[in-house]
């Protein structure tokens, strides 16, 4: 951002409320002085000490590293201190910069909301620290340099809680661990040193509340101002539970995604009518017929009824799935057995390696290291 | 303009009126639709979930057959499903970024005579509307402008996060585009909480009291916003928020009756296709204030309609 840009008029407005004064919320609103480039973290905080000394907010470091001063800017999450005052009025619709509490957590005052209560509770919920392998060895454990940079994203988390703040499934079902908690725990099922990498993928795939409560809105990837993208960490979670670990979960969690993928193998396209039944009941044909499959199969009879009578599903599509021609459907079965096959799942991970852009050598730089 | 076109699984299992409204609407646009028959499905999330590299090497395999197509002169590849945008999208991210990693999955695709290129042009119909047809053009297409109907926008995930991936910036704000099209199709937008939020498909198997809470949470907010109906580019939202409607009301404070209509119908609506021709009799939840709405429309022209099916 130019930060040659004279100091110019923002208008806040800021959400304002005391749980304990008995009054309810109300917006505020007021125009400080600084240049585009400054964050609203400042704007803040100029608002406090020129006009009212009791707007509550939480900062701390104003440099984007100690995850204090988590805020919805416009309704997007993220960290006033990193948010330009710039950026911000030109996301607005009103031409004035809105600014929130974060959401799913309960507010102890103005911009500051209770972070112990909802946040931390869900950390401490992943036993966030390293189950030491036994026997100690006598020096340091030693660990290759690939698997520590793989952990490396989830470590880049700062605790700010921007993702927590939108987690959809959290907004229905405060019970969710959560996107920071579920990331803060592939930090230890990925670290080798840890002993519990079984115990704790099981833990959380049971948990009703755990791994396969994520519902892949992509809040979280985008509300994270530090590049974690929780929902991806809960992904690779999900692979190595299920195929490294092949827990069969009591959330369906693994069976859905099993018939999934054994469905597109099977037909090229997805058999809807099949996966449900199968994620319920099991990986088969005869996934339809277990007891928790015909309870399912009661519970959504008015809409499947509705279905059937509308024409929307005929029972001849429901039985016979259509599926691609079979010299198409033999090439996708090729590359399934080509790529399950393999020794080691290749994953790239464009955090940890970039992209090709990235890693071109400068042109300018080079002509000057030969001059 | 000639297009790869990428109907996907459910547009031709549970939502057949997808495909067929895309069908009907295409040609009325002047898009000329060759169908991707030979593509596998893109895994919706799931496949990659289970193993990347297998995703994303089904997926080059259907941008490899795309290119084919384009080179006998289709413009783009385009398909009607947010969900097929966000998991093709997501494969293509990897596979345009890192060129040994390309190479390595054209290594796979190589004994099918299939190669993949970098930077496939994929597009949702939602964009090829704005971006490549024009909203002008869309507008002089009208003959029924959806005057007096108030439509709440429904995305889906995929196609609105991350925004990086999908495109989205000042030049593109592409998670406004229904917006944009309703206003162009003479309709009201209608602003409401859950326009870009989740319908709760991806969880219905794994905790169905929460996908459905969701569900009828968007709904309820369309509904309170006084939406006539909602309109949404993805068929798997369109599952939970239609197919699911009577099992997501139990979980609702109030009752629901919010119809919910694919993308490719609202436009077709405003070519003057009836509601009928558009499939909206398969719906679950019955879209009658939409109809009522087409009905008095032609009423109001004195095309002499309105009586008998009342515009079924």
């Amino acid at each position: 951002m130019d930060t040659r840009k004279p100091p110019q008029d923002f208008t806040l407005r800021l959400r304002r409320y005391d749980p304990e004064s008995g009054e309810a919320p109300y917006w505020d609103e007021h125009t400080i002085q600084l240049e585009p480039h400054r964050s609203v973290l400042e704007g803040i905080l100029q608002a406090k000490a020129r006009f009212d000394g009791s707007i509550g907010v939480r900062c701390s470091c104003r440099a984007a590293i100690c995850g204090s001063c988590g805020v919805r800017v416009n309704g997007q999450p993220g960290l006033a201190c990193h948010t330009h005052l710039g950026d911000a009025i030109k996301r607005s619709t009103d031409g004035k910069i809105t600014v929130e509490p974060m959401g799913n957590m309960p507010v102890i005052k103005d911009l500051i909301v209770d972070m112990d209560a909802v946040h931390w509770k869900k950390i401490h919920r992943v036993t966030p620290w390293l189950i030491g392998k036994t026997p100690v060895p006598e020096r340091e454990y030693i660990v290759d340099r690939e698997s520590m940079v793989d952990v490396t994203q989830t470590m880049a988390c700062i605790q700010c809680g921007a993702c927590v703040s939108d987690c959809l499934s959290m907004e229905v079902d405060p019970g969710f661990i959560g996107p920071a908690a579920l990331a803060k725990a592939y930090r230890f099922v990925g670290d080798p040193r840890d002993a519990e990498q079984a115990q704790r993928l099981k833990d959380l795939a049971e948990d009703p509340n755990g791994l396969y409560n994520c519902t892949h809105c992509f809040k979280c990837v985008e509300a994270c101002p530090k590049g974690v993208a929780p929902m991806n960490q809960i992904m690779r979670l999900r692979r190595r539970a299920g195929a490294d670990h092949h827990i069969d979960d009591r959330n369906n969690g693994h069976r859905h995604e099993a018939a999934f993928v054994t469905l597109v193998k099977d037909g090229g396209l997805l058999h809807e009518a099949e996966l449900l039944p199968r994620s319920y009941g099991g990986n088969s044909w005869f996934g339809k017929f277990a007891p928790k499959a015909g309870a399912e199969l009661v519970d959504s009879l008015p809409a499947i009824t509705k279905a059937l009578l509308r024409r929307k599903v005929t029972p001849k599509a429901a039985l016979f799935p259509h599926k691609l021609a079979k010299s198409d459907l033999k090439n996708v079965q090729r590359i399934y057995d080509e790529v399950q096959g393999r020794e080691d799942r290749y994953e790239l991970n464009l955090y940890v390696v970039g992209d090709d852009k990235d890693n071109e050598p400068v042109a300018g730089a080079a002509e000057g290291s030969t001059t | 303009m000639k297009v790869a076109y990428w109907p996907g699984c459910v547009s031709r299992g549970f939502t057949p009126e997808l495909h067929g409204s895309m069908a009907l609407v295409a040609p009325k646009l002047g898009i000329e639709l060759v169908e991707l028959d030979r593509a596998c499905c893109t895994g919706a999330g799931v496949i990659a979930e289970h193993n990347q590299e297998l995703a994303d090497t089904l997926n080059a395999r259907t941008f490899a057959l795309a290119q084919q197509e384009m080179k006998n002169g289709a413009e783009l590849m385009m398909n009607i499903c947010s969900t097929c945008q966000g998991a093709q999208s997501e494969c293509q991210e990897r596979l345009d970024a890192n060129a040994v990693y390309r190479d390595h999955v054209n290594e796979t695709l190589a004994s099918e005579g299939l190669k993949y290129e970098q930077g496939i042009a994929n597009k949702n119909f939602l964009w090829v509307l704005v971006e490549d047809l024009g909203l002008d053009k869309l507008r002089e297409k009208v003959v029924r402008p959806l005057t007096n109907l108030k439509v709440g926008p429904f995305y889906g995930c995929y196609i609105v996060r991350p925004i990086d991936r999908l495109g989205i910036d000042d030049e593109n704000p592409r998670d406004s585009y229904l917006s944009l099209v309703i206003e162009a199709l003479g309709g009201t937008v209608i602003d409401y909480a859950g326009s870009h939020k989740c319908c709760g498909f991806p969880i219905i198997t794994m905790k169905k009291e929460a996908s459905l809470k969701m569900a009828a949470r968007n709904l309820g907010d369309a509904q309170s916003a006084d939406a006539d109906c909602i309109v949404t580019p993805c068929p798997l939202c369109h599952l939970n928020l239609d197919l699911q409607q009577p099992i997501a009301a139990r979980l609702s404070p109030t009752p629901l009756n919010m119809p919910v209509l694919h993308l490719p119908q609202l436009v077709g609506l405003a070519l003057g296709l009836s509601p009928k021709e558009l499939g909206l009799q398969r719906h679950v939840v019955k879209p009658t204030a939409v109809v009522d709405w087409s009905t008095s429309v032609i009423a109001g022209v004195g095309a002499g309609a309105g009586a008998g099916d009342g515009g079924w």
